[in-house]
């Protein structure tokens, strides 16, 4: 345990040891954790920190901050409807073996403004720029249509978004974005990265992990419906035989 | 007040699927049917992905039919070795309907079948219903009719092997009421529904069954195919959402007794009109369901 904790901090000095002439960025996170319990109908989370420079002092020209929020990645099968005789039924379908289950990017100004497009790409700065691993050796036309319809149906539902002026600077030093997460999210092992861009460049960029758990009733009905079926199952129809058993000698004594 | 649903993974309003379940509830109560086939689709409206709903709506079922076929039981409303008959037709039903639901999901083509196979059930039983009871209410004339139907359907008949049911005075071949079994059994698993409309209608002009043993042989059937579904579905697709359906069924089964006893001061021909449009109604809406430009275009299936 210690010796994780020596190699943590070296790590994260390490940044500061080697590059002494460039910024740094410490990141924070208002919750290191969320728990989705009964009431849980979303969450929102503050993401914010502090850009140390060389010399203490903040360079005249405004340097941007861009803030990504994203969740576990799911391969995924995306199915279109077309109409057939008439019907509209589900006719064509993609693949795709890498699209993160939440996406949520945050910037201080509209991403195309602060990087090219292949620096953009690289990061995976916003929608467009995610890598979706596209599977099956489809047209491109097709793999575009279908990643377009994946982008739109995810960002109607909240689970992924784009917002070109979220994230706020103070003095050129503080930053703070607030993410929103809406309830359907999957549990997992969500990663928030911070990168500062300064003329065109990621000049520095840090990395912090949030867990999304289910807790207590929640995660031990989700893992019993998972791991003790038949359980589950006669716990289920036992519960309705139960209620309407009960309904009925309480409305017989009643009436 | 939200509340989040561990299966399906998404918030819902506890107090609106509380009183769905208490409609749906008041309705079962009244018409002596499970009332699957509201739930289900307005489950779906709402947003519960489907295969959910269908689960869970199976588990409600189980809930509003305890309590009718507790009062038949008592009365000895019951056809136990029918009812027997039967449940081994619809558990059988039931595992192969599970199979097909698979093989369906897989292909992507369970909702316009789920679509279809409602559009044509709801619409078949709501005429029939509806021109039944707007005869009995005198609403349509019809011819007398100067032979009386046959007691015994031809093709029920011909079959062999033939049993004597004591309860329903009938002497008939234990296929016919396994195959109706079998099917009803196909139906749950795949619509969400106990079958007890179709049932009903099916045992009396198909088997000829007495009037005085068939709803409560009926709910005796769907309660035990519906908590064998739901052991199905546990145990396959594990998409029965069990805070789903205890708000479900908390509603459910309050309204049950209280649509029992709205019967008994309505006259049952207008409970049936009513009925029928109501089933008229949900098909419509499936219908041109199947023709309106979908809401989503797209759709994400998680391999």
């Amino acid at each position: 345990m210690r010796a994780r904790f020596a190699s943590l901090g070296l790590a994260l000095l390490a940044p500061l040891l080697i590059a002494a002439d460039k910024p740094v960025l410490v990141p924070d996170i208002s919750a290191r954790q969320v728990q989705i319990r009964y009431s849980f109908n979303g969450a929102q989370l503050l993401l914010f920190g502090a850009v140390v420079y060389p010399g203490g002092q903040p360079p005249d020209r405004q340097v941007d901050i861009a803030v990504v929020l994203r969740g576990p990645v799911q391969p995924i099968l995306v199915r279109e409807k077309e109409k057939i005789a008439g019907i509209w039924m589900n006719a064509d379908s993609n693949r795709f073996r890498s699209a993160p289950s939440y996406y949520a990017v945050a910037s201080s100004r509209p991403i195309s403004d602060l990087v090219d497009e292949r620096t953009a790409a690289i990061y995976e700065l916003g929608l467009h720029n995610l890598q979706l691993s596209p599977g099956g050796g489809a047209l491109p036309e097709k793999e575009r249509r279908f990643e377009a319809g994946l982008l739109d149906l995810r960002s109607r539902q909240g689970l992924y978004s784009e917002n070109p002026h979220g994230v706020e600077i103070n003095g050129g030093v503080l930053y703070r974005a607030v993410i929103t997460i809406p309830s359907q999210v999957p549990v997992g092992t969500y990663t928030a990265e911070t990168f500062l861009i300064d003329r065109h460049k990621v000049i520095a960029a840090a990395t912090r992990d949030i867990q999304i758990n289910k807790s207590g009733f929640e995660r031990y009905v989700a893992l019993a419906a998972r791991r003790h079926r038949l359980l589950y199952g006669l716990s289920c129809v036992i519960l309705s035989l139960g209620l309407g058993w009960a309904a009925a000698a309480a409305f017989r004594r009643r009436f | 007040m939200d509340i989040y649903l561990p299966i399906a993974g998404q918030s819902v309003n506890a107090l609106l699927i509380v009183v769905l379940g208490f409609l749906v509830g008041l309705l079962s109560g009244m018409f002596g049917v499970g009332g699957g086939f509201l739930t289900t689709p307005l489950l779906i409206f709402y947003g519960i992905p489907p295969t959910v709903a269908v689960a869970s709506a199976t588990t409600q079922i189980t809930g509003a039919s305890v309590s009718g076929a507790m009062v038949h039981m008592r009365r000895g409303g019951v056809d136990l070795k029918m009812g027997g008959v039967m449940i081994v037709g619809g558990l059988a039903g039931s595992l192969v309907g599970a199979a097909l639901f698979r093989l369906l999901q897989s292909t992507g083509r369970i909702d316009v079948v789920i679509g279809l196979l409602y559009v044509l059930i709801l619409g078949w039983i709501g005429t029939l219903m509806l021109v039944d009871s707007l005869k009995s209410l005198g609403y349509v004339k019809v011819p007398e009719q100067t032979t009386p139907r046959p007691r015994h359907n031809r093709w029920v008949a011909s079959l062999p092997y033939r049993w004597r049911f004591h309860s329903s005075g009938l002497y008939i071949s234990p296929v016919a009421p396994l195959a109706l079994g079998f099917l009803a059994g196909i139906l749950t698993v795949f619509l969400g529904i106990g079958g007890g409309f179709i049932l009903v209608p099916a045992m009396i002009y198909l088997l000829g069954m007495p009037a005085r043993v068939v709803i409560g042989t009926s709910l005796i059937m769907i309660l035990t195919v519906s908590a064998g579904t739901t052991m199905v579905h546990a145990l396959t697709t594990r998409a029965v959402d069990i805070v789903l359906a205890g708000l479900l069924l908390v509603g459910g089964v309050i309204g049950a007794q209280y649509g029992a006893i709205l019967t008994t001061r309505l006259k049952p021909d207008y409970l049936r009109l009513a009925l029928a449009v109501i089933i008229l109604l949900v098909g419509l809406r499936m219908f041109l369901g199947l023709f309106w430009h979908p809401d989503e275009i797209f759709s994400i299936e998680y391999l």
